[in-house]
């Protein structure tokens, strides 16, 4: 671990951090989210992004999808600590960088100018599953999809087309193939 | 139709079917009925404290004695807050608490009603879980399984919040359902695999010391009688933590005595110059481990614990086996015996030299001090009382400070569950309530708190619960008036500025004890105190003892912050070239 929890540790090896998702299936109860959140600030983890909602409304049950950098002694600390709550069903981890696995964010823009900014605006979306969800003659709301590190470039390049507000939601993920993580 | 029941009553029917026979409480308000029913069962007996964080720990004393839950009732507000210090403790020492408080109705809940507080979310992180009960229909279930999941898996405290309309609100009742599965968690999941793998380690080490710790406490008694069939098949040296002092026992030879901070020589010097460190029930605890990066660092180490998160926390391990100590223990001695049948003879050769460099750290006799005629030494009082009580099934309750150290390091343990102390979270005041607790459970037996005089001042006002009960705990202070593990620290890394560490304005203890009705006892000299002991032992009722030791005395050995395990201090002539420097100031 790269900062153990002991008083006495003036630790010298440093351990590599890596970006992980971390997906929690829970109970959708009052305060299981606290409790999560609560976890991670507690114990000193960091929290990159935070998706929840319900996806199974008949058993009751959310999920969770956390995105988090750490070592790997600290990512198996996360994942045991959320084991140990009594609304968590299961936790699964995935590498930012799985190929097995599809991450991805949504993102709104709003981009406000004359008809040609507007039009590189939406052009330069195009890519990543653009959406026009609202439209008048000074503006667009863009909808994008995409990898985290893709809306950040978005945001960037959008400046000079007129972006005047953005929202957007934290990573979900999803495995490929048939299979399912149990 | 079944019967209904009002709220009140079903906590009442729920506690009946979990065999509960003591509550530690305090009324209030928001509580009320719950209180209004305590008449009509008579199988359950309220413990009334004199102030809430009492109530946890003598519910904390009451369950680490007995193996028991401790059962908790407070009201809404300043009653939830100030039992937290409590719930923390057991949380960090995982002893098994269901805490039961009253809230304001729902109805008011977050319009900052009177004595409202967000009982579930202040006591959230220091809870293994809380509930706040918004439905009379669940109100059961929900006690059942509080009671659950304090007692399962690694225990721990729990809350349950009840409003005050739940309590009105009439439901029927069932009795609990066969029992549920907690989302899957199991317990044991080592495998015979790994414990093949575990007899191959012990029968290659020559240098093997077995570490063991509360969860073998936690896990029973019988874990204690499997660990000591182990330590007596291998011939292994087997030392322990503060919280697993007992289950093996303090005076037999195979035991090298309390590890960690202020441990033995030869127990932490073995622990740094073992090949196989064997944890059984134990966690790292950095009072335990020093210096991480140069903990035991020539070791395969071993590590039996039944909470998955606690394995490689803070130690990398090469083997784990998760499970309950003692079935991990059986499988082991079973397996043991069948492949190894005369391993202790036949490995004798193998481990003895070994053994011979124990031996030579043993002369070294770290546990000693310079006694003297005209003063108390409080090393001394501890083994006076040990010497004079040792014939007696005697429990053991402590404060937080040098007095603690001290009887762990001379009180010698040689039953599980007598020695009840704060070691994870280190709560001053933790030792009367304690002790209220352990005498609840165990009305005849010999119940002493080993007190300071500044940790004890913290919660005196539960010697009128001991007066009302007529429970007649023995609280032995060692007076040196001052904070003593605060100035000890204060002599040794901050150039002698006793800042605010000296007990000013200290009370007449002997005054105090009569006025609470119980007998106070003073003690300044050497020569009576054998005397003043016996007095105290043979008298039916609350004792105050003040035992005046001298105020200069530092607890020793000692491993300084920032220090690996093999360089302690060893006593008052050894501080110069081991002075802590650097990092290890800003350590705690």
């Amino acid at each position: 671990m790269a900062n153990p929890k002991s008083a006495y540790s003036v630790s010298t090896k440093k351990e590599k951090s890596d970006t992980h998702i971390i997906v929690v299936w829970v109970d959708n109860e009052a305060g299981v989210l606290a409790r999560v959140v609560g976890l991670f600030s507690g114990r000193g983890y960091n929290i990159e992004s935070l998706a929840v909602a319900e996806v199974d409304a008949k058993k009751n049950i959310s999920r969770i999808t956390i995105v988090t950098t750490g070592t790997p002694q600290v990512i198996d600390q996360i994942k045991l600590q959320l084991k140990k709550l009594v609304p968590v069903h299961k936790v699964a981890d995935f590498k930012r960088d799985d190929r097995g696995v599809i991450f991805k964010e949504m993102a709104l823009f709003k981009v406000v100018g004359n008809t040609s900014k507007i039009k590189k605006a939406i052009n330069a979306c195009k890519k990543y599953n653009a959406v026009i969800l609202d439209k008048t003659k000074k503006s667009n709301v863009i909808q994008i999809t995409a990898l985290r590190r893709e809306i950040d470039k978005m945001a960037k390049n959008l400046k000079k087309f007129g972006l005047v507000s953005i929202s957007r939601t934290g990573a979900v993920a999803m495995t490929r193939g048939d299979k399912v993580f149990n | 139709m079944s019967k209904l029941y009002t709220g009140a009553e079903i906590v009442f029917k729920c506690l009946e079917d979990q065999d509960v026979e003591f509550i530690f409480g305090y009324p209030g308000g928001a509580v009320l009925p719950i209180y209004d029913e305590l008449k009509n069962h008579s199988s359950i007996k309220h413990i009334l404290v004199r102030h809430e964080q009492g109530a946890g720990h003598a519910a904390e004393g009451y369950a680490r004695s007995s193996g028991k839950p401790g059962v908790v009732l407070v009201t809404s507000g300043p009653g939830a807050t100030n039992v937290v210090t409590a719930l923390t403790d057991a949380y960090m020492d995982s002893v098994p608490l269901v805490c039961i408080s009253g809230q304001v109705p729902t109805h008011l809940i977050g319009t900052d009603a009177f004595q409202e507080c967000d009982t579930t979310g202040i006591t959230r992180p220091c809870t293994k879980h809380n509930w706040l009960v918004k439905d009379i229909k669940d109100l059961s279930n929900i006690i059942h399984e509080a009671f659950k999941v304090a007692t399962t898996g690694r225990p721990g405290p729990v809350l349950v919040d009840i409003p005050k309309d739940i309590q009105f609100a009439k439901i029927g009742y069932s009795k609990p359902k066969p029992i549920k599965k907690l989302n899957g968690k199991s317990l044991n999941y080592f495998s015979q695999k790994d414990v093949d793998k575990l007899i191959d380690l012990m029968n290659k080490s020559k240098k093997p010391i077995i570490y063991s710790g509360g969860g073998v406490i936690n896990s029973g008694p019988e874990a204690s009688e499997v660990l000591r069939e182990l330590v007596q098949l291998t011939g292994f040296p087997i030392t322990s933590t503060l919280q697993g002092l007992g289950a093996y026992p303090g005076d037999d030879n195979q035991f090298l005595g309390m590890l960690g901070m202020h441990g033995t020589y030869e127990a932490n010097n073995a622990m740094h110059d073992c090949d196989l460190l064997i944890n059984i029930g134990a966690r790292f605890d950095d009072r335990i481990t020093g210096k991480i990066d140069e903990f035991s660092p020539k070791s395969k180490k071993v590590h039996i614990d039944i909470d998955p998160s606690s394995i490689n926390k803070i130690i990398k391990v090469d083997l784990a086996l998760v499970g309950d100590v003692k079935d991990v223990l059986k499988g082991i001695n079973k397996t043991f015996k069948k492949k190894n049948s005369d391993f202790k003879k036949s490995n004798k050769q193998k481990i003895s030299k070994w053994w011979e460099q124990i031996q030579k750290w043993r002369t070294k006799n770290s546990l000693h001090f310079n006694n003297s005629d005209e003063t108390i030494k409080p090393q001394h009082a501890v083994q006076r009382l040990y010497e004079l009580t040792k014939d007696k099934d005697t429990f053991i309750t402590t404060e937080v400070g040098q007095h603690q150290m001290w009887a762990a390091q001379h009180y010698k343990f040689n039953k599980p569950n007598r020695w009840m102390t704060s070691g994870g979270l280190g709560t001053m005041g933790y030792g009367l309530p304690a002790a209220v607790g352990v005498q609840i459970a165990h009305p005849k037996k010999l119940v002493i708190d080993i007190a300071g005089e500044a940790s004890v001042l913290m919660t005196m006002q539960e010697m009128s619960t001991a007066v009302q009960y007529n429970l007649p705990i023995k609280i032995f202070i060692l007076n040196n008036q001052y904070m003593g593990m605060v100035r000890q620290w204060q002599e040794l890394l901050h150039e002698k500025n006793y800042s605010e560490s000296y007990s000013e304005a200290l009370p007449d203890f002997i005054k105090l004890a009569e006025a609470y009705g119980c007998k106070g006892i003073k003690a300044d000299n050497p020569n009576e105190l054998d005397e003043k002991i016996k007095e105290m032992v043979q008298f039916d009722g609350p004792v105050i003892f003040d035992c005046r030791v001298d105020p200069n005395e530092n607890c020793f050995p000692m491993i300084p912050s920032g220090k690996p395990h093999n360089q302690m201090i060893l006593g008052p002539t050894d501080k110069e070239e081991n002075k802590i420097t650097g990092k290890g100031k800003a350590l705690v």
